[in-house]
């Protein structure tokens, strides 16, 4: 089924991209993430002009933490309050991700630098991911379990001045360390069409302490918004944003999402963390030896 | 006497003497719809020889040559390098004038049928195109921009030749099928048909063909950049209703 994409200038096969968006959508109602990660590359992968691609997965993204963060507000599991300070910093950081992406585009280094983050990105998270899964795991089959960590947050996130009260967080600290946060994920979200879920929950651990009860759905709520504010962006900037191909993203991946959420109660979590982490790994390789290799392409064309 | 009428009939004669070209081609305006996926041009026509008289047997026969041009495009081409063990981009050339499609027929293959400066002048063969560079560089430079160009512009379909694609009937009708894939951008077209004999051109035609988004492409084309901030208003509401419509309707289930 040929479909043409008014914005991308192509035909696809609208199947394939309702597949991908089902694919994508499972693994985040499984793990819980955007899977914005995935999106971006295999849409560039399927032909599809990296813009137009990063622009159109940004609002696949924002659907796909709608039903996340309903049903995270239903239990509670949303610190408005520190939701809205690390939306504050997400919207400011995607209207200066846009200043880099355009400054970036005009040298004509924004494949390189996108590479490059996603190659460290990816490969840090995935590294500390799977180390951490595993020790689950040991753990699970009788090992000796680690000194719990004491839940507390980073001393440099202690220095910063004027404190604030985050009760359902349960913190007493500065706005700017969130704010700081949202910023560089918003800057991530332009850039990369990621919702920035992956760099947001373990930041929100290990750098702010939050309590693990409000993580995920504070973060997808950032995440909404954030995402929502990079496609505004994305819309009127780079005018990249492409409504089929993102509704056909959609399609698959809303669908995903509800059927990965019920597969993920049957399984155990520190496997989910695990399998999750080979992924993120998976696609940090291939994105290295992208860079690293020869490309079939050493020329490429811009419109003036 | 005879000789000064001879010489003032002469322009007359002379006009009579060259055959004239006939195109059309079979759509004038191609609308690219949710369904597009290319198109296929037919272009055909006839050659009128003076007095109706197509070329006898013994005649050595003419050619015919057809080229679909797109729009021109002011690109800027990058070469991607390898430094410090990744692949970045490094020169980069401009040019002024590279048409965004290129397709040539002929009816037997082009060097065969004009020399090289012949199908420099008209444009005729993928190699032959004016890129008018903006950025100048040495000459070998430049022959590895301009063929990194048309390789990557060959490869998306958007540059081609097809020697012998053109069928010549009894001398005097032509036709000659050319795909546009559906990655070509709007705008407006040309088609320009050549009569060829002796290496020398002796006839040209135009014929324009518009190429635009129409219906529903066309609205989404036009809101996403008239209308930008409602575009992205209602790209982000369609996704909020579709994670919320999914969660919804999922939840009955």
């Amino acid at each position: 089924m040929d479909l043409y994409l008014p914005i991308a200038n192509l035909s696809v096969n609208a199947l394939v991209i309702v597949a991908l968006g089902f694919g994508v959508g499972l693994l985040s109602g499984m793990f819980g993430v955007g899977g914005g990660f995935l999106t971006t590359p295999l849409l560039i992968f399927y032909g599809i002009p990296p813009t137009v691609a990063a622009a159109s997965a940004a609002s696949q993204v924002t659907g796909a933490s709608v039903s996340g963060v309903l049903a995270h507000f239903r239990r509670g599991g949303v610190d408005v309050h520190m939701g809205a300070v690390l939306v504050v910093g997400g919207v400011l950081g995607s209207i200066a991700g846009a200043g880099l992406f355009t400054l970036l585009q005009k040298s004509g280094q924004i494949d390189v630098v996108i590479g490059i983050l996603y190659v460290l990105m990816l490969g840090s998270i995935g590294g500390l991911m799977l180390h951490e899964s595993v020790q689950a795991i040991r753990v699970t089959r009788g090992a000796r379990p680690p000194r719990p960590r004491k839940r507390r947050h980073h001393p440099l996130v202690a220095m910063l001045p004027l404190r604030w009260r985050f009760y359902s967080s349960g913190l007493y600290i500065s706005p700017l360390a969130p704010l700081l946060l949202g910023f560089f994920t918003g800057i991530l979200t332009v850039l990369l069409g990621v919702g920035g879920g992956f760099i947001l929950v373990p930041a929100m651990l290990y750098l702010l302490g939050m309590g693990t009860q409000v993580v995920v759905g504070t973060s997808l709520f950032q995440i909404l918004f954030v995402t929502a504010a990079a496609t505004m962006v994305h819309a009127t900037t780079t005018k990249a944003v492409d409504i089929v191909l993102a509704a056909l993203l959609l399609l698959g991946s809303v669908i995903g999402a509800q059927m990965g959420a019920r597969f993920a109660l049957a399984v155990k979590p520190e496997y989910l963390r695990f399998i999750l982490a080979v992924i993120v790994l998976l696609v940090a390789i291939r994105m290295l030896l992208g860079l690293a290799w020869q490309p079939d392409e050493i020329y490429s064309v811009e419109l003036l | 006497m005879r000789r000064l009428l001879l010489l003032a009939l002469a322009p007359l004669l002379m006009g009579q003497a060259k055959p004239r070209l006939v195109p059309d081609v079979s759509q004038r305006d191609i609308e690219i719809a949710y369904s597009f996926t290319g198109a296929e041009l037919l272009l055909f026509g006839a050659i009128l020889y003076p007095g109706g008289r197509a070329p006898g047997q013994d005649e050595k026969p003419a050619d015919i040559v057809v080229v679909v041009k797109g729009p021109t495009q002011s690109v800027q081409v990058r070469e991607k390098e390898k430094v410090a063990g990744i692949w970045v981009n490094a020169e980069r050339m401009r040019y002024r004038s590279a048409p965004s499609f290129y397709a040539i027929a002929s009816s037997r293959p082009i060097d065969r049928i004009v020399d090289e400066r012949t199908r420099a002048i008209y444009e005729l063969g993928v190699e032959s195109l004016q890129l008018s560079p903006a950025s100048s560089a040495a000459p070998e430079v430049q022959t590895r921009f301009d063929k990194g160009l048309e390789d990557l512009r060959a490869r998306a379909g958007l540059y081609y030749q097809a020697p012998g694609a053109v069928e010549i009937t009894d001398g005097v009708l032509y036709r000659a099928r050319l795909k546009i894939p559906a990655r070509v951008p709007i705008g407006k077209f040309t088609a320009e048909t050549f009569l060829i004999r002796d290496g020398r051109v002796l006839a040209a035609a135009v014929r324009p063909i518009e190429i635009r988004k129409s219906g529903f492409e066309r609205f989404v084309a036009h809101s996403a950049d008239h209308y930008s901030v409602l575009y992205g208003l209602i790209a982000v509401a369609l996704s909020i209703l579709f994670g919320w419509g999914a969660g919804a309707v999922w939840k009955r289930f």
